[in-house]
Parts: structure tokens; sequence; C-alpha cells
């Protein structure tokens, strides 16, 4: 099997109603570790997750995965800042990205199962998924976009709106997927999360890409002033 | 207020002793009506799906005659039923007018529109939640209308209840191409109609509560079936 990465982007853009959500952007991702995209709000990083995840329109510019778009798109997944639950029960929902692949039997069943016990949601299976808690919700988004064993996963501010205990239990499933050789590209608004989880930064601005290297160099001595100034909690528009 | 009180009497009377002509008519009712629910689902239902899911040239297009046919009047989809199967119509050679293929027909016109205008406003809600997820999980067109239709399930009962409402009172449009024959077309509608025609009140109205209670039960075995307000939030 071929590799994604890199994942070449160059002049890409993508408008919504005439006004351009982002780009032109260039710039190369290796697809190792962790990458976490930060900026402020209205900076672009969903719809720069959703250009990269091919699930925005690129209207101009190129986004070249290192297989064919077709295979990039079947060995990556998708979590949500609000976690999007089939009205099904968990086990379904977990079952569900397994299905629509024509994987199916006791062999899925197992998978499913064994993500559940991972995620702590063993004793939720079959209970409805909208009934689980906020932080519930999240960790089985997690669970469902991990469970076809994709090579990169992007994460729209997975923690946002979770309290510490919920938000440490994600931390600690990304760090342990991230372990076993799964890309893992994540925006977030919370600095903390982006330092601990962090190994490249890419911090947008007005849709752009502003800077962007080893997160450890970005947060100890962004070269810019507007990266600087974001890191010290000013308004940076 | 006699006259209801002796249909009542005679509903439970003709009930109780299982009238022969009555369960023949109660059965060939639902028999035609469920017949044609049946087949008009599973035109509706995917038609809805579509329209939930896709996007062509002429979808807003499809969906507002959708909606205007609700209203179709019965007795005109029997007039134009009845022309196209009569003998001098395209398709007399099949010989099915009088016949309870003839009212099936006519009800699955009349009772389409109505399903599939309902369930596509179930379903479109539930595509605008499902949308960003489906895309991101590259799930083909197929594969979001099934998942469409299967998590929407309980919502599409009412849309089955309420053609399955439209189809058993429906007598303008049966009554013409099935013409109301006597061990053959007959249905509790169109016996109703020509007992009150002959001033049989009290067994109409019999007739009537029969028809009540039937729709009530079928209606109640739905909802059992469909597992409604009995599986927590979905």
């Amino acid at each position: 099997m071929s590799t994604l990465f890199p994942l070449q982007i160059h002049e890409a853009v993508t408008r919504r109603h005439g006004k351009t959500l982002v780009g032109p952007v260039s710039m190369t991702l290796d697809g190792r570790g962790v990458c976490v995209i930060i900026g402020p709000n209205g900076s672009g990083k969903t719809s720069f997750l959703r250009l990269l995840h091919g699930t925005a329109r690129l209207h101009s510019g190129s986004i070249l995965w290192s297989c064919s778009t077709e295979e990039a798109r079947r060995r990556q997944s998708f979590v949500f800042q609000h976690p999007v639950m089939l009205r099904r029960s968990v086990l379904e929902n977990l079952l569900y990205p397994m299905l629509i692949r024509g994987f199916r039997g006791k062999a899925a069943q197992a998978q499913a199962e064994a993500w559940a016990e991972r995620t702590g949601l063993q004793d939720t299976l079959q209970r409805p998924a909208s009934v689980l808690s906020g932080g519930e919700q999240q960790k089985l988004a997690i669970a469902r976009a991990l469970v076809t064993k994709p090579d990169v996963v992007f994460l729209d501010e997975p923690c946002a709106s979770l309290d510490g205990r919920a938000t440490r239990e994600i931390e600690t499933i990304l760090t342990e997927i991230k372990a076993q050789g799964t890309g893992l590209v994540l925006s977030t608004h919370d600095m903390g999360q982006a330092r601990r989880l962090a190994e490249t930064a890419v911090f947008l601005l007005r849709g752009r890409v502003h800077e962007t290297g080893n997160a450890a160099a970005f947060f100890n001595r962004p070269k810019t002033k507007a990266a600087q100034a974001f890191l010290n909690g000013d308004i940076v528009e | 207020m006699v006259e209801l009180w002796d249909g009542l009497a005679q509903a439970f009377w003709l009930v109780v002793t299982a009238d022969s002509e009555l369960v023949e008519i109660a059965l060939r009712s639902l028999q035609v009506t469920l017949t044609a629910l049946l087949v008009a689902c599973l035109i509706a239902m995917p038609l809805a799906a579509l329209l939930a899911v896709s996007r062509f040239r002429l979808r807003r297009v499809v969906i507002a005659t959708l909606n205007a046919l609700m209203g179709l009047p019965p007795v005109v989809v029997g007039l134009i039923v009845y022309v196209i199967l009569s003998r001098s119509g395209p398709l007399g050679v099949l010989a099915l007018l009088f016949t309870p293929t003839a009212m099936i027909i006519a009800q699955v016109i009349i009772v389409v529109p109505l399903i599939a205008s309902i369930a596509h406003q179930s379903l479109r809600d539930l595509w605008q939640e499902y949308h960003d997820l489906l895309i991101s999980m590259n799930v083909t067109q197929t594969q979001k209308m099934q998942t469409l239709l299967w998590d929407a399930r309980r919502a599409l009962l009412t849309a089955t209840l309420a053609g399955f409402g439209r189809a058993i009172g429906e007598v303008g449009a049966i009554m013409i191409v099935g013409g109301n024959i006597d061990n053959a077309t007959r249905v509790l509608t169109t016996a109703i109609a020509l007992e009150t025609g002959k001033g049989e009140f009290a067994l109409a109205l019999a007739l009537g509560f029969v028809l009540i209670a039937l729709t009530l039960l079928v209606n109640l075995c739905i909802h059992w079936l469909g597992k409604t307000e009995r599986e927590g939030r979905w």
C-alpha cells in the first residue's frame, strides 16, 4: 500500500458565497505525529481542515496526496467540532463506517467492541448515541473515525466545550493512536492543548498560513509579530 | 341520534356474528389498501430520499409538484384511470377495469404524492443533520439514501400512516374504477356509499364504525411493529 504523505498544497483556495475562506495556501505536510492548526476566530481553521479532507471545494490551486485522491479519501477520516451522531445505538454507530465499506460480521463487531472498550464506552453499546453526554459523544465520534484504521484523522476542535476530564481522556486516546502511527491534523483554540499535543504547528491568519514549523520552536520563538501577539493572548485579527 | 345507536348496535352485532359479507368486504378493503400502500411506499420512499440527497436542475419543480399533488382530487384520478383502463383506452387490453387491481392503481396514484411529500420533509431535515458526516465518510449516493431511510424509519411511519388513512377512506376513485361490484370490488367505503344511497343509514353507520375500528387497529399494529416511542430518543 502506498503512503499518503507528503501532502503537497500549492496555492490552494476555497471560497464560499464569493468570499475567500482560505488561501492561497502553499505548504507541505509530512503527516508525522500531530499537526496542530491554530489561529484566531474566523481565521479559516475549519475550512482549511475541510479543504485538506476534501469536503470543501478547491476553487484554485492543488492539493496532492502521494496516492490517488480516491485512495486518500478512503484512508482518512474527520471528527467534527459538534459530533454528528447517527440515530442508532452506540454499537451501530461504530459499525457504520465498516458497513459502508462492506466489512461486516463477527470481525466487524469485535473491532467495534474493541474501540468501545478503548474509549470507555463498553457499557453504553446498546444505548442510543443521542443520549450520551457531550464528552461521550465526542469519544464515540473519535472511535467511529478510527474504527476503519485510517492513516490520518482530521479533528476540528475535538475538545471544544468539553470539561477538563473529558478533554484529558480524549487527549490520551489521541496520544495512543499517534503512537501507533496514525497521523493527526487537529485544529484547536486551546493553547494548552496545542502545546501538549503539537509536533508541527500551523498558524492561520485571515485564511492564510502565517507561520508554520516545529511546534516547540513556534511556541518558544515565534517568528512573526502576529504569532507572538496571538501566543501572548492579544487580540489578533 | 337513534340511527347512531342503531348503527353502533348493528356494527357490534355484525362483528360479533362475524357476518360473512362484512368480513369479505373488510378483508377486501384491507387487501386493496395495504397492497396500494406497499406499492406506494416502494415508489414514494426512494423518491423522497433521492430528492433529499441529490441536487439536479428540476429538483425544486419536482418537490413543488409533489406537494401540489397531495391535494389531487380522487374523483379526477379515478376518471383518468378509468379512461386509461377502459376498453378503448391505451391499457384496455389488460382488462383491469372493475377489478381490485384497478382500485389499487388509483389508490397508488392518490397516495404516492402524499407519502413522498411527508417523507421528503423528514428526510430533508435528517440530511441536513447528516450531510457533513456522510460526505466526510465518502458514502455513495445509494448508501446515503439507505442510511436516511433506515434512520428516519419512525418518521417515515407517520408518512405511511397518513397514506394508509387517505387510501382506506377513499371512495370516489375506487367507485369509478372498481364499480362497487358485489363479491368482486365492493369495499367498506363503497358499501357505505351504497347503503346510504338506499336509505339504510343504520347499516351504513355500522359499516362506518367497522371502518373506523379497522383503521385504528391497523394504526396501532403499525405503531407496535415500528416500536414507536419504545426505544428512547433517536
